[in-house]
């Protein structure tokens, strides 16, 4: 058969086929599933596929060839739309999903936590020794900040309103998710860059701790941050133990290409990101509308205690067999 | 066919072929999504700069949302597209041509900052220019690429004149050269024509050589 009574035999065929993934491509994923056309697709794909492989095959010229290219990309990519997860995999994936993968990223997470905890039990140790090595680290402005921040009388701590908890809530939503997703990336970088994060983050801790005990303030400053610090602490040591997992891949991608390393290095990365994302917004709205409360010192520390023993024991034992 | 088309077989059999959109289009199309949410962000600054409590931290929320999860909402409800990608044109796909996922776009859209670094996308520009897929970083984690979509042109109209049959074995190869001249003829000066028919009958002279060939063309089309 020749071209132009191929293109005459079918012409309509993929005017309406073009028609139908016009519609199909301007509607919304919710009107899709009771859509007429959608039913019609399979069988109209299959046959622009064999239209394709026609043209090819009997050397037709090559703007038809990529007409039908182009007919046939739209198509697999409309047959092909992947459905939104929703309820049931995030059940799957708190209750057992997150924490098994953390538990399957072990070596990575282990190296997070442990270049997390070293920097702050060290510059914890130095600062209390001596004291004055906190301006190693922070400028006198952000000491003092930190300072009138928990000075057991500031006035501040007794006056906020529920307008500045929202405010609160908001800036650690955007705060501290942008540098848990931030260490994340940073981690291509050979993992140089979610290190980095860790180093920084323990040092600038444990300095911060140091320095208020030193002024005795540690009460305020320990009753505050205890009980969001479980999850929050945890979940940016997280995102960097993901980070060293995507460029531990670059750096020794094993038997795999780098490229693919990467790949299914970031595939179960991802999986520790969504949680960590889950746990850093329980921690916004436990810093937000909890921790600023004024409560007996113990209330505020058993919480804490109680939400630190659940958070390590929900990535130690959930999901096991 | 010399181009940077990637070809790849379906389960069905059929013939996917994807073309990477470089860097100019992809460029276009991250400074028209800036474009759209610079307003948006600088009225949401203004808005926290004047308020203060519930509606400054919903702002905060908002700019949260906007900076890390606008191409992410855009990609995964409107066919890999963001605005500036649908005005050029190009879209986001899988490297086996499926329309990406929440989970594709999330990851590459997360390394996005890693593709800044150290700024103005200069990491992922060197990578994008290292590979046959114009892959940044996070498009190689994710296994997605950005592709040109929807470039084809609408069938052209060739005139039905004489025609004649081929005097020789006509392979596929030549079949499709002839036809591509066909459908080319407009877009090329007569001289050139002629140039490239003389190279086929060469015995003939050139004005005659294009006649030949166009008419064998036709045929080969089936314009009778």
């Amino acid at each position: 058969m020749k071209q132009a009574q191929f293109e005459k035999q079918f012409e309509a065929d993929w005017r309406q086929l073009d028609q139908h993934l016009a519609t199909l491509e301007k509607l919304r994923r919710g009107d899709l599933a009771n859509d007429p056309l959608l039913n019609q697709l399979p069988a109209s794909y299959r046959r622009i596929c064999h239209h394709q492989a026609l043209a090819r095959e009997r050397g037709y010229s090559l703007s038809l060839i990529q007409r039908l290219d182009d007919l046939v990309l739209r198509g697999y990519r409309q047959l092909y739309r992947p459905r939104l997860p929703l309820a049931a995999p995030i059940k799957q994936f708190l209750l057992a999903g997150f924490p098994q993968a953390v538990r399957a990223q072990w070596p990575w997470q282990l190296a997070s936590a442990v270049a997390f905890c070293v920097s702050l039990i060290l510059l914890w140790a130095l600062v209390r020794n001596q004291p004055d090595m906190v301006y190693a680290l922070l400028d006198q402005a952000t000491a003092e900040q930190m300072e009138s921040m928990y000075h057991p009388e500031a006035e501040h701590r007794n006056q906020r309103s529920a307008g500045d908890d929202v405010t609160m809530f908001g800036y650690y939503i955007y705060n501290n998710i942008g540098i848990a997703f931030r260490t994340f990336a940073g981690g291509l970088f050979f993992g140089v860059g979610a290190l980095f994060v860790m180093l920084f983050n323990g040092s600038f801790f444990g300095a911060i701790a140091a320095h208020l005990t030193n002024a005795g303030f540690q009460q305020p400053f320990f009753t505050f941050v205890i009980a969001h610090g479980a999850p929050e602490l945890t979940a940016i040591v997280l995102a960097g133990g993901a980070g060293l997992r995507l460029g531990w891949a670059l750096l020794a991608p094993g038997p795999w290409s780098r490229r693919e390393a990467l790949g299914l290095a970031a595939s179960q990365a991802m999986t520790v990101m969504y949680g960590a994302f889950a746990l850093l917004l329980l921690a916004a709205f436990i810093e937000a509308f909890w921790s600023p409360r004024q409560f007996e010192a113990w209330i505020k520390y058993s919480v804490g205690g109680v939400l630190w023993l659940l958070t390590l024991g929900y990535l130690f034992a959930a999901g096991r067999r | 066919m010399i181009d940077d088309r990637q070809s790849m077989r379906t389960a069905e059999g059929a013939t996917l072929s994807l073309v990477p959109a470089g860097i100019l289009p992809r460029g276009g199309a991250f400074l028209i999504d800036l474009l759209i949410r610079a307003p948006v962000y600088i009225a949401a600054l203004i808005v926290m700069s004047t308020r203060t409590g519930s509606a400054a931290g919903l702002m905060l929320i908002f700019l949260f949302l906007l900076e890390w999860f606008y191409p992410v909402l855009f990609e995964v409800l409107r066919h890999g597209q963001t605005p500036g990608k649908r005005m050029l044109g190009i879209a986001v796909t899988h490297t086996d041509g499926a329309p990406v996922t929440l989970n594709g776009s999330l990851l590459r859209n997360l390394i996005r900052q890693a593709d800044f670094f150290p700024m103005f996308y200069l990491t992922g520009f060197v990578a994008m220019l290292s590979n046959r897929r114009f892959q940044r970083f996070g498009d190689m984690a994710a296994n997605t690429m950005v592709v040109h979509v929807g470039n084809s042109r609408p069938p052209q109209q060739i005139s039905v004149a004489q025609t004649t049959p081929p005097d020789w074995q006509v392979t596929l190869d030549d079949q499709q050269t002839l036809l591509a001249l066909l459908e080319r003829q407009d877009s090329l000066s007569a001289a050139r024509r002629q140039e490239l028919c003389a190279l086929g009958w060469p015995e003939l002279d050139s004005a005659q050589a294009e006649q030949r060939a166009l008419a064998t063309a036709r045929y080969l089309r089936g314009l009778e």
